[in-house]
């Protein structure tokens, strides 16, 4: 018995020829306007990271079962796979690349999943910033159970998630103006140049900071 | 300057956050996907809908004819064969005359967009003459004619691939001769990965005649070698560089098929080829844990002292040999520890079927075995009235000694660990007192830490850094072990730190471009804190000597009273007499430019035994766990909730206790997964749940509360007494919930994962046995024995 099967699908995957044109819709993203030329069949995902660059929100599964790709759509975390690019329309989108304030600050959320182990391999990182940040907008003082229920739909396979919640909580505490320890100290050297003994004429400067003539 | 011992902020034994954790909260981290070079094609590969087939035909010229497609290809027989054992160089790239799983990759095709490529797939036409399917494992032990073999050129007359016999003192007496023995049949489905980023690759093929390779690869050296043979190109025309890996736990140790055609559709066109995989597709393509059944008997004398161990597995390992031959070796070799025993006999055999094919993951070859063994470890505790904690600690190797196949064993912390979570879990007072439905149950682990000798037969080093340090004062550390989220780069930097007592901001780790990074063999076997970490550490050592020698020409002391610490370089017997790092440095720098060294971890000193397969499951040292998990039991419903985890694991040295609390965390997830809901299953060869809708794994709300304990052996060969922590914590988490459950509800499991349905059966079971136990002594009150 022969027969002829392709594995992809029952759905037959439209030819260049077949698809609808593209048109093209004003975003907000991120705080700018943005223009995008678009298919309706397009979600905000490919749209963030193939059109606009965004590379920073992830892809994980298409389907809306591993969280990696969640943003904000008018400040409530959505799956950015599952949603069609033309509804988003006019709604404020925002991103991972717009959560920490100007320059090379990090969030405070963004701070604590760094310091406190909440992110290893770091690939769904962004989906559960994007799904903290909008938990503690809305709920400054979360329990240990309401962190756990709210990041439920984003999955990670690294951390096993308690350093995760913990990160969240910390985050949560420094957001409420309270005093949170640093992990990581200072790592700048603080070392003044040339404070060392210099027996005499072992040593003469050639004013490169150091060095000796033989 | 403080009483920490280390001498840098960040060194060994500090809680240093991850170096790239930055980049990874704020999404500037690039992983292969970010990647985007001008003009590249979108490729996709057409899969075989099939589990065993003959190709009869293939017809690409639709395909190939439609507008936006640049190339296709397909299998030839002048294209090398390879995998990543050199003894079982099985896979293709593209399928040639036959297909061997659902998946399989039959066609590839690059195209101008996504659509295209896939609708160049569909065009293609395949004629299919279906085989008969080898589903089972023990389907794949019958003989068959050659034609029906997955791989006819295998010398067996079946679809076994790889038997291993061992046999140390005498099974069969040392069992005639125990007060007790336990005997189980254990069965595991299969687990997989299930990494966040799917498989993503790029392929150049530069006009300049080189291969560019980006790929989110664990073991770039081995891609490196099998696309040089597949390619026919010599090594140093491949590049192969390594993105951020969005997770990978063995699931991207094996040089890939995809890794291959993405290079071949580059040659074909010219232009840069992008290959990414939809979640489906990673599970179409496993290379996940073994299925197995696992036979196990284990004996004691009244003393509660084990004499010895019968094992026999027989492992599912799908379409391909990946690692499996390692595999079937683990399966039992490393149940060797942590225990002492003078008789074990082992029977492994791994066979091919048609499902995909399945390799390393976390734990590789140690977990479905140590579940078993653990498990009837409790059993024959209760048979002698030993606690079971009692019972472990009375059979314990001690450290530095050898085990009965000539494994060597130096450091072991097995006894602390023990000791440990006895004493925080409260075991003595929980232990057969917790109510009904409320258990606890311990268990330990014994895992490699790396593998002592190469998968490759040559003299290349198993690891080597670079170091260079110009003016600036940054330090450049050169290593190709492959971060790929268990934090290689930050402990390449402490080590380097430590050596050279500067900050880790100082250092920066480059880990990633075959060009400019000496080879490490990859991240596997939990190999890359003991061997890259002495590597960098060597390099460094080699710097420190440097800027002593310098710090001696300018102070007028002598060079070996001299030491690095804390930004300086210091005289140890007047530490008054101190030289800035920087002046130092351009001391040394002086007239001879940046300041370079090398290290590397060569080889462990010579071990092991003369035996067939002695080799296999050597390390230069082993981690030792020792886990208590207390878990509740709802006898309504079978469900099983584990409410806390004591987890203790000796890791030699914490170069950085913040990363291996992530590790044993991270493991214990991912045991606790297999252990409870994560079944990958299959309609006789085909992925049945090939989404995480239908692959379950736990999440945050079922993870119990878990407290690590550290547990310190200073090995004598590791990076500042270091040894692994990435695989060995998975061990203990899964038995140690099993002898919990029986705690709790008194019955045993001999299957997983502890689906409510199979504990409710269970405990069905055992209420009907005691039910009619009870009524027979009613109806016989003579006969109550117990």
């Amino acid at each position: 018995m022969a027969e002829t099967q392709p594995l992809r699908g029952p759905f037959r995957v439209p030819s260049a020829a077949d698809r609808p044109p593209k048109q093209v819709v004003r975003l907000n993203v991120n705080g700018h306007a943005r223009e995008v030329a678009v298919r309706p069949s397009d979600v905000l995902l490919d749209t963030l990271r193939d059109d606009l660059g965004l590379t920073g929100t992830t892809r994980g599964c298409d389907m809306g079962t591993c969280g990696c790709c969640t943003v904000h759509v008018d400040g409530r975390p959505v799956l950015s796979c599952l949603t069609l690019t033309l509804l988003a329309e006019g709604a404020e989108i925002r991103t991972i690349e717009d959560v920490a304030p100007a320059g090379t600050d990090l969030h405070p959320v963004q701070r604590a999943f760094a310091q406190h182990g909440g992110s290893q391999c770091g690939f769904c990182t962004p989906g559960f910033i994007m799904t903290s940040v909008a938990l503690l907008a809305r709920r400054p003082d979360p329990s240990d159970e309401e962190i756990r229920r709210e990041i439920s739909g984003n999955m990670c396979r690294c951390t096993g998630y308690n350093k995760i919640v913990e990160s969240v909580r910390v985050a949560a505490a420094e957001l409420r103006g309270e005093e949170v320890a640093s992990v990581a100290s200072p790592g700048d050297l603080d070392v003044p140049r040339g404070a060392y003994d210099k027996p005499a004429g072992a040593y003469r400067s050639n004013g490169h900071g150091g060095g000796k003539s033989r | 300057m403080t009483s920490r011992d280390s001498r840098s902020p960040h060194g060994v034994g500090q809680r240093v956050p991850l170096i790239d954790g930055p980049s990874k909260v704020t999404g500037t981290a690039v992983y292969t996907d970010d990647i985007r070079l001008p003009g590249t094609l979108v490729g996709k590969i057409l899969r075989s809908p099939h589990a065993h087939a003959k190709i009869v035909s293939i017809d690409t010229s639709a395909a190939e004819s439609m507008p936006g497609v640049r190339a296709v290809v397909t299998g030839s027989r002048d294209l090398r064969t390879f995998g990543v054992l050199p003894i079982s160089k099985d896979e293709v790239a593209l399928a040639v005359d036959k297909v061997i799983y659902v998946g399989d990759c039959v066609a590839g095709v690059a195209a101008d967009d996504e659509e295209t490529a896939l609708a160049a797939c569909e065009a293609i036409r395949v004629e299919y003459e279906p085989l008969p399917i080898v589903g089972k494992a023990d389907d794949a032990l019958k003989e068959c004619p050659p034609e029906q073999k997955l791989h006819p050129d295998t010398r067996h007359p079946s679809n076994l691939q790889k038997q291993v016999d061992q046999n140390f003192g005498d099974v069969d007496a040392a069992f005639a001769g125990a007060d007790h023995v336990a005997k189980g049949n254990f069965r595991f489905i299969g687990v997989t990965h299930a990494f966040t980023e799917p498989h993503c690759v790029i392929a150049h093929f530069e006009p300049t005649g080189r291969l560019t390779v980006w790929s989110a690869t664990q073991v770039p050296h081995y891609l490196h070698r099998d696309l040089a043979a597949v390619m026919d190109l010599p090594m140093h025309r491949i590049r192969v560089i390594r993105p951020m890996v969005g997770g990978a736990f063995g699931g991207k140790s094996d040089p890939f098929p995809h890794e291959m055609i993405t290079a071949l559709l580059s040659r074909r066109t010219g232009r840069p080829v992008k290959i990414r995989f939809d979640r489906e597709e990673v599970f179409l393509t496993n290379h996940g844990r073994h299925p197995t059944k696992t036979s196990i008997g284990v004996a004691c004398d009244g003393d509660g002292k084990l004499l010895g161990l019968d094992l026999d597995a027989l492992i599912d390992g799908g379409a391909w040999g990946s690692f499996g031959v390692v595999t079937t070796y683990y399966n039992g070799v490393l149940s060797v520890g942590p225990y002492r025993f003078d008789n074990f006999r082992y029977r492994g055999r791994r066979v091919y079927t048609n499902k995909p094919p399945c390799g390393a993951m976390r734990g590789h070859g140690a977990v479905n075995s140590r579940f078993a063994f653990e498990v009837l470890i409790d059993e024959l505790a209760e048979k002698c009235g030993v606690d079971a904690a009692e019972f472990r600690l009375r059979n314990l190797l001690p450290s530095n000694t050898t085990t009965l196949n000539g494994f060597r064993i130096t450091s072991n912390g097995t006894e602390e660990c023990i000791r440990r979570v006895v004493e925080a879990s409260d075991w003595k007072n929980k232990r057969g007192k917790l109510p009904y439905g409320r258990g606890i149950g311990i268990a330990c682990g014994f895992y490699i830490s790396g593998s002592a000798l190469r998968i490759n037969w040559n003299k290349v080093p198993q690891s080597t850094a670079h170091l260079k340090i110009d003016m600036d004062g940054g330090v450049t550390v050169h290593c190709m072990a492959a971060e790929i989220g268990q934090g290689s780069d930050t402990m390449l930097a402490q080590c380097v730190a430590e050596v050279l007592g500067l900050p880790i901001e100082w250092i920066r780790v480059f880990s990633r471009d075959s060009d400019l990074d000496p080879i490490d063999l990859g991240s596997y076997s939990s190999r890359v804190t003991f061997m890259a970490g002495n590597a960098a550490r060597r390099a460094a050592e080699v710097i420190r000597g440097k800027l002593c020698a310098a710090a001696a020409r300018l102070t007028g002391y002598d060079a070996e009273g001299f030491d690095t610490r804390d930004g300086h370089v210091v005289w140890l017997p007047n530490p008054a007499i101190r030289v800035p790092y920087l002046d130092a440095l351009l001391e040394a720098i002086a007239g001879k430019g940046a300041l370079i060294a090398k290290g590397c971890y060569h080889d462990a000193p010579p071990m092991g035994g003369s035996h067939k397969g002695a080799a296999a499951g050597l390390s230069p040292t082993y981690s030792f766990q020792s886990y208590v998990t207390e878990t509740e039991v709802d006898p309504e419903t079978g469900f099983v909730k584990p409410v806390k985890v004591w987890a203790a694991h000796d890791c030699g040295k914490a170069l950085n206790p913040l990363a291996v609390e992530m590790q044993i965390e991270g493991c214990l997830h991912m045991g606790l997964g297999q252990a409870l809901m994560e079944s990958f299953g299959y309609n006789r060869a085909t992925v049945g749940n090939p989404s995480f809708l239908d692959y379950k794994i736990p999440g945050p709300l079922e993870m119990p509360d878990v407290e690590v304990h550290i547990v310190e052996s200073d090995d004598p060969e590791g990076p500042f007494g270091a040894k692994e922590a990435g695989e060995g914590p998975l061990l203990p988490i899964l038995p140690s919930l099993a002898n919990a459950v029986r705690d709790a509800v008194g019955i045993t499991m001999y299957e997983l994962p502890m689906t409510p349905d199979r504990v409710l059966k269970e405990i069905e079971k055992k209420e009907r046995a005691s039910a009619v136990r009870e009524a027979s002594e009613a109806a016989n009150p003579k006969e109550t024995v117990r």
